[in-house]
């Protein structure tokens, strides 16, 4: 009865178990509009992420005891047709049980500090139940055996985040900031369901297994690809895509600092620990790709040397303490991704860009949340002394001429302008597109108008079209077109 | 053909009409809405036993018992296939939950008439396979909402304009079908299939025929316009007329088209500064998304398409339903600033997120496999139209969460009075997100009965089922060649792996 099998397969399933059931039992009080209290939340936080915590150390001690260094739990066909099958699938391995315990462990740590946080705020209720699904999220993406079950995983974070990052929603900005969140991650989802639809075609499964070649003998970071080139190179390629919009890469990286207007527990379990990380987790766990493709780590390692050159410098200038400690995370994913990319030429650079991964992600949690006290901190420092704290030296720059000096310090301050040369380039260029294209389609409805319609109705009608004319930017290319038919 | 054990059919189309008849009678409008919701549910209840009764036959295709019309009329008209077992409990639940979630304030405005005898019109359409008597059914079901908004005087001009095209090219080119050959499996000409799919795209509302489905949005009840739209009979006039006649080419021009719509109207629904103009576009998205599936003529894309189906008319009604609610209270939506409904309403809020995310295949609920057999099927047709329908998935996403942060958050709505959702509406909704959560958690019911149920399609187009098919990558140069004869209607057999 107590087979290694059996064991392993009973410990697994509570690794998943106990953040499923803490994120359904939220959520079912929550739609049944009997919240739990402050207490049943924080215990129920408690009690499941210790039972995961627990299993999955004990998964990894019978792991380095019994010595398999890869263990698959099978959940059966989720969906099966004849040419499609969705298999629920959770592998423990090197890379997936250090990451699960990572989650475990901060998620505890920030479960227990939220509690007394938010102690009395009117979303308390709110945090944790998008808490749960976050933690749901992570331990899923990290321990799925195939793209699907990682997909689902991937969306929970992805949502959950943007939520979280529009806590305060009674103001317009933190809102604004979640849905631009929102949008990135709309994209690296999309790149994302194209990969697991292109796996699918190529395999008839999106078995990471099966992909990477591992399971049989062999465990991550080894691995070999059945793919050719061309392949590898696509589905990489759109891997790399949805990774970097998950962690913030260039030319991604705008909404990070934008993701600080959350409370600072998720902001730093999200941005400085886990969340973060997942693009460079999903780098590191199709690792065995990279390896066979020179290409494709070259593109992983340029993208991050850019990404963390990027943060260090926009980093330097950052006038509050959460955009500051965003830019030297950032720095570290940066520099993380490229260790994952040099990893071509010597593969222990993964194992090293993991030890970086739970390292980072355990210093910057405890520095995004001492970072509210340490201002308190400093401010009674500072009444005791009567006067500033000492500072540090600024950085020798006087050989630079003063208006390259302020160029560059705008240049840092306003993050590269890459939020305003992608909505230059892409998104306004659309927007004023289909704003023209909505303007042409309410002056082909107009023509319809009969006179029948009621006199309120005619007012709303009205008011609509004077809303819509005064929305429209001045020059739209429908506009243009349109004053030339007339 | 086999029997069902009750005269099921003809009890589904009779109940809503008795119900019609006797709401008729009724001035004041509780005991209007009281005898609607009794009929609905009724109805409801008599179609989820039909469909019982056809899964337990395990039957491909049933008829009625005692064959009533048979004995009236000379023929059967209504019958069940795989197709349609499953659309007439989903589409009388889509009328109960409406009928129920109506308010005190909007019921006066809200005809229970129109809806039953509109009920009666759909589950009648769903329950016939006879080409006439769908374009006769569909034709008819055009008048309700018609008649809705002239008694509120409000303009018809575009509504008529595109429901009179959309009437013609039915008869006009089912009109030269029959005169071309009573049998479907038989070569067509163009003149005979592209009226028919003209007129599958106007009710579906795709690019350039969909001008009306934003306005009928504006001009009609709330209630009324999701219920013409959201059961997607212009999808089913597509199954049932265009599928068994258009050749594979054909299909996958009319495809492109529906997918450029699914792109356009998710951008569009991003520049909306009104709510119901946002959810029509959104509908107008999630509809060719599905004409995409079906347009590929592949047996995944079927599949997907199909399943789609049923979670995208579960979620856009809940989806609506929401926004019904919401309106309710706080008048016609304007989306240019944020409303702050959230700590007013939080469970409507909580509702209105879920049922929206189910709607673009949001893991877990009932679209997220349908979707993403949907793109597998796409992919394998065309590579890039697989891409495209992913695009439109996102900003459909992208504008949910929009219009979710417009009406729920912002600087705090203060109301004298609770705004918070009454109980037919929390019965209502939670039905439905429940039902979406359900599909999501397990699909392999759902998806083995569309899978089958599109298995079936492709043999009216005399089309073999290959399992071990090619990938799509592998480029075969004696298939998929050119087809010459646009009156063809080939035979497709896709070559397998050696």
């Amino acid at each position: 009865m107590f087979t290694e099998d059996n064991v392993f397969r009973a410990l697994g399933l509570i690794v998943v178990a106990a953040p499923l059931l803490m994120a359904i039992i939220m959520g079912v009080a929550t739609l049944a509009s009997a919240p739990l209290s402050e207490r049943a939340s924080n215990l129920l936080c408690q009690i499941c992420t210790v039972i995961g915590l627990i299993a999955s150390l004990g998964i990894l001690g019978l792991m380095l005891a019994w010595g398999p260094r890869n263990v698959t739990i099978n959940l059966g066909q989720w969906v099966d047709v004849h040419e499609f099958h969705f298999n629920v699938k959770f592998v423990f391995d090197r890379l997936s049980v250090p990451f699960a315990i990572l989650t475990f462990v901060l998620c505890g740590v920030i479960g227990g500090f939220a509690t007394r946080y938010m102690h009395r705020e009117p979303g308390y209720n709110r945090f944790f139940v998008l808490f749960s699904l976050f933690m749901l999220g992570m331990i899923v993406t990290s321990l799925a055996g195939t793209i699907e079950t990682l997909f689902t995983g991937w969306e929970l974070v992805g949502v959950s985040s943007a939520l979280l990052v529009a806590f305060f929603h009674e103001r317009a900005a933190p809102v604004r900031n979640g849905l631009r969140v929102w949008c990135v991650y709309r994209i690296s989802d999309a790149a994302l369901l194209i990969a697991s639809v292109v796996m699918h075609h190529l395999h008839g499964h999106g078995d990471f297994q099966e992909l990477l070649g591992a399971g049989k003998g062999i465990s991550w970071p080894v691995g070999q690809v059945g793919l050719d080139a061309q392949s590898m190179l696509l589905v990489g390629g759109l891997l790399l895509i949805a990774a970097a919009g998950k962690s913030a890469l260039v030319p991604f990286s705008g909404w990070l600092p934008r993701a600080m207007e959350g409370p600072t527990p998720s902001s730093a379990v999200f941005y400085g620990a886990l969340s973060v990380h997942l693009g460079a987790y999903l780098l590191l766990r199709i690792s065995p790709m990279l390896d066979e493709s020179l290409a494709l780590s070259l593109a992983v390692m340029t993208i991050g040397l850019i990404t963390a050159g990027f943060a260090s410098f926009a980093g330097r200038v950052q006038t509050d303490i959460k955009s500051a400690l965003s830019f030297a995370s950032l720095t570290q994913v940066g520099l993380i991704v490229a260790e994952i990319g040099v990893g071509y030429f010597w593969q222990p650079l993964r194992y090293v860009a993991l030890v970086h991964i739970l390292g980072h992600a355990c210093f910057r949690t405890l520095q995004f949340i001492r970072a509210p006290s340490l201002l308190y901190d400093y401010g009674t420092m500072e009444n005791a002394l009567g006067g500033r704290l000492p500072r540090m030296a600024a950085a020798r720059s006087s050989w630079l001429p003063e208006a390259s000096r302020i160029w560059l310090y705008r240049l840092a301050l306003e993050k590269g302008y890459l939020d305003g040369w992608l909505a230059t380039l892409f998104v306004n260029p659309v927007l004023n597109l289909l704003r023209g294209c909505d303007y042409l389609e309410r002056r082909w409805a107009a023509l319809f108008e009969s006179e029948m319609e009621q006199p309120a109705a005619r007012a709303t009608s009205n008011l609509t079209a004077t809303y819509v004319a005064d929305s429209l930017p001045t020059q739209t290319l429908a506009e243009q077109l349109l004053e030339k038919t007339r | 053909m086999m029997e069902l054990h009750l005269p099921w059919l003809e009890l589904c189309v009779l109940v809503p009409l008795l119900g019609a008849m006797f709401v008729f009678r009724f001035r004041d409008s509780s005991e209007a809405h009281f005898t609607g919701v009794a009929f609905s549910l009724a109805t409801l209840a008599l179609t989820t036993g039909t469909w019982i009764d056809f899964m337990a036959m395990r039957a491909s295709e049933a008829q009625d018992k005692f064959h009533l019309m048979t004995r009236l009329t000379g023929r059967e008209f209504f019958q069940l296939d795989e197709i349609s077992a499953p659309l007439l409990p989903l589409a009388a639940l889509l009328f109960a939950l409406t009928t129920i979630a109506t308010v005190r304030s909007k019921a006066r405005r809200f005809s229970f008439f129109w809806t039953l005898l509109s009920e009666s019109l759909v589950l009648a359409t769903f329950s016939c396979k006879e080409p006439w008597l769908i374009i006769s059914l569909l034709t008819l079901a055009t008048l309700p909402p018609y008649f809705e908004m002239r008694a509120r005087g409000r303009a018809t001009s575009m509504y008529v304009f595109y429901m009179t095209l959309f009437i013609v090219f039915m008869i006009l080119g089912w009109g030269i079908v029959i005169a071309e050959g009573q049998q479907t499996k038989q070569v067509h000409s163009l003149y005979a299939i592209i009226p028919l799919l003209a007129a599958v795209l106007i009710r579906s509302g795709i690019f350039p025929f969909h001008s009306w489905v934003p306005d009928f949005f504006d001009k009609s009840s709330f209630g009324t316009a999701l219920l013409f739209v959201t059961p997607l009979t212009g999808v089913y006039a597509a199954v049932r007329l265009v599928l068994p006649i258009a050749p594979d080419w054909v299909m996958r021009s009319m495809g492109l088209m529906s997918l450029f719509t699914a792109v356009y109207a998710g951008g569009m629904a991003l520049v909306q500064t009104e709510g119901r103009r946002l959810f029509s576009y959104l509908f107008m998205s999630h509809a060719a998304v599905i004409l995409v599936g079906l347009e590929m003529v592949t047996v995944q894309g079927l599949t997907g398409a199909l399943c789609t189906w049923i979670s995208v008319s579960l979620s856009l009604t809940g989806f609506g339903l929401a926004m019904r609610a919401v309106e309710a209270r706080r008048g016609r939506l304007q989306l240019t600033s944020y409303q702050g409904l959230y700590e007013q309403m939080p469970l409507l809020a909580v509702c209105f997120l879920l049922t929206g995310l189910a709607s673009v295949g949001f893991p877990g609920t009932m679209g997220y496999v349908g979707s993403e057999l949907l793109i597998d099927g796409a992919v394998a047709t065309y590579p890039l139209v697989g891409v495209a329908v992913v695009v439109s998935a996102a900003l459909n996403g992208i504008a949910i969460l929009h219009v979710y942060f417009m009406l729920f958050t912002g600087t705090r709505h203060i109301s004298s009075i609770s705004l918070r959702m009454g109980r037919r509406e929390k019965v209502a909704l939670l039905t439905l997100v429940l039902i979406l959560f359900a599909g999501g958690i397990v699909p392999q019911l759902n998806i083995a009965s569309r899978h089958h149920a599109a298995e079936e399609l492709l043999k009216h187009r005399g089309i073999v089922i290959d399992v071990n098919s090619r990938a799509p990558w592998v480029v075969d140069p004696s298939a998929e060649t050119a087809q010459p004869m646009p009156e063809a209607h080939p035979r497709r057999i896709r070559p397998t792996v050696p």
